[in-house]
């Protein structure tokens, strides 16, 4: 275990070493914070609509920088070892390989909590100043919309470092993850499109995998356990491809 | 300290190793010696657990570096070819990170990176970006990282490529020092630092051991590439007379004449374990050529490299 807390160590640490980290933290910080703020100003202005800040946060607009945001996070954690021949003096210290995919794994996750934390304030300030109001949201949606954007957060992450371990560079790795996070996204957004699609199954599988709609109920305190089984399960499943994607990588060497 | 059993290891239909088989025992230090390609590092890193065998079995420290490749790994520093270590650690930094990764007892971290960076002389880079350091620099806080768990067994490869002779005299020294606790393995180019630092040699060439010996009776058993060299006026004797009759001494493989005036100066190529010189003179004294010089030249440790690596077969 202390392996894994001192390879996660390595990882969180070597974040902070790269501007790309601050970059990207106050991209993401300034697109949530003027989200928030547009969320504010809609609720202000057309109450009829009964919306909460939080729904409105995280629609649309939110969805392009977080996909982004995502991507160069975790473009490193694979690719950089690859490209700077670490790898072997990583893979020959008494470490299992599942130990590093894990760590890897774990330190982007880790930066993404901690991309993700300070938002939380906006909406708990809210909630303190105005009296808990139905614009602010409950307890109970803030916290469902935060698990939800947890698990969307780490099924991303963990397809970003399938990405890192296919490529040498990390910017292709970057490119990888965005291009099957947006893809994966428009397509299921487009399957649940009744305008578009008419049978009714091809809906619900839609409805089923669209991340979109899954942040969308949660925002609005709609939490499915069935979420909550798919998103740990498909990482899960990517975690597993990684390793066998490093392992392969790492004895072709 | 390291076992290896009919070890293969092939990239696809290219083989790299083929079939070897050696011991090293506790408190040798072994040369790995051998041209670009011959598969030295191939083996090293099979030997590391980095890459897996394609057949045969390696053992190190009595741990079989495939099915108990963790417990192997811990008796083992390494040093790869090219010493791969993060640009974006400090020096300190990168050294903790690494004895904690290998299981130094927290309480020790610190005091087993203060002693080998003190060992390796980097003690005053130990707050410096390892991406700004030069390339001796590099080198030894790739070593200082092989040595932070105290390991019995070093492999290093190639440890001082691209070093300035000054920086190759440090490295070979520190490598002296380190040996008389440890079991080293060293791969290597460069001869004179097999001569000096190892107690063995063994010679690799495309994938399969020529020679597994100490340097001294390497010397002894390939004296065939042994070299005398004869300055003499031939007198009537012109070249191709005088050529043929060194020719015809027992001994003598073959013969290359130049001439520079008056002057011959004949180079013979001699038989493993000949000792021709005498035949050579009483040559000389019946035919009465003038001789200025006869030269016995000893076969170094490159001569015996080339012969056994060179492609004649």
């Amino acid at each position: 275990m202390r392996t894994f807390f001192v390879l996660l160590d390595r990882e969180i640490r070597s974040f902070f070493n790269t501007p790309i980290a601050y970059v990207v933290m106050v991209f993401f910080l300034a697109v949530v914070g003027f989200q928030f703020h547009a969320g504010i100003m809609t609720v202000n202005n057309r109450p009829e609509f009964g919306q909460t800040a939080l729904e409105l946060c995280f629609d649309s607009l939110f969805w392009f920088p977080f996909m982004q945001c995502l991507s160069l996070i975790s473009m490193r954690s694979f690719a950089d070892e690859f490209r700077m021949g670490t790898l072997e003096t990583l893979a020959t210290a008494p470490v299992r390989d599942w130990q590093v995919v894990l760590a890897k794994f774990a330190g982007v996750f880790t930066f993404y909590l901690l991309l993700l934390a300070p938002t939380s304030v906006y909406f708990l300030l809210l909630k303190h100043f105005n009296g808990g109001s139905v614009s602010a949201a409950g307890l109970g949606t803030f916290g469902s919309c935060y698990l939800m954007l947890i698990l969307i957060g780490m099924f991303y992450t963990s397809v970003g470092c399938l990405a890192s371990s296919l490529v040498r560079d990390q910017i292709n790795a970057a490119a990888i993850t965005f291009a099957f996070v947006l893809g994966s996204f428009i397509l299921t957004l487009f399957l649940m499109a009744p305008i578009l699609i008419k049978n009714a199954t091809v809906h619900a599988i839609g409805q089923y995998l669209s991340p979109y709609y899954h942040l969308h109920d949660a925002c609005v305190g709609r939490l499915d356990t069935q979420q909550l089984v798919l998103y740990p399960s498909l990482t899960v499943l990517v975690l597993f491809i990684t390793l066998q994607v490093f392992q392969y990588r790492k004895w072709q060497a | 300290m390291i076992s290896v059993q009919n070890l293969t290891k092939k990239y696809g239909s290219f083989t790299a190793v083929n079939n070897i088989s050696f011991e090293v025992a506790k408190g040798e230090i072994v040369g790995f010696l051998g041209p670009n390609g011959a598969g030295k590092s191939t083996t090293m890193k099979v030997l590391t657990g980095y890459l897996p065998a394609t057949s045969g079995s390696v053992r190190i420290a009595d741990c079989d570096i495939f099915e108990q490749s963790v417990e192997a790994r811990r008796h083992l520093g390494y040093l790869p070819e090219n010493t791969p270590l993060y640009p974006d650690m400090r020096v300190g930094e990168y050294l903790r990170f690494r004895a904690a990764l290998k299981g130094v007892p927290r309480g020790k971290v610190r005091e087993r990176v203060g002693d080998v960076l003190e060992l390796c002389q980097i003690k005053d880079r130990e707050k410096q970006l390892i991406g700004s350091l030069s390339k001796g620099y590099r080198q030894r806080v790739g070593l200082a990282d092989a040595l932070v768990h105290d390991p019995d067994l070093l492999i290093l490869d190639e440890p001082t490529i691209g070093l300035d002779p000054n920086q190759i005299r440090t490295v070979r020294e520190l490598i002296k020092n380190l040996a008389h606790k440890r079991t080293v393995l060293v791969s290597t180019h460069i001869l004179t630092e097999v001569e000096m630092t190892c107690s063995r040699v063994i010679v690799i060439h495309k994938g399969t051991i020529r020679a597994s010996d100490s340097a001294e009776n390497l010397l002894k058993s390939h004296r065939a590439v042994g070299e005398l060299r004869l300055e003499a006026q031939v007198g009537a004797d012109t070249g191709a007379i005088a050529t043929e009759a060194l020719t015809k001494l027992i001994g003598i493989k073959d013969v290359s004449e130049e001439r520079v005036g008056d002057w011959s100066f004949f180079t013979m190529r001699t038989d493993a374990n000949a000792a021709p010189g005498e035949e050579v003179i009483r040559l000389a004294a019946a035919r009465r050529w003038n001789v200025r010089e006869l030269h016995q030249r000893r076969a170094t440790l490159e001569d015996v490299f080339v012969e056994l690596t060179h492609d004649a077969a």
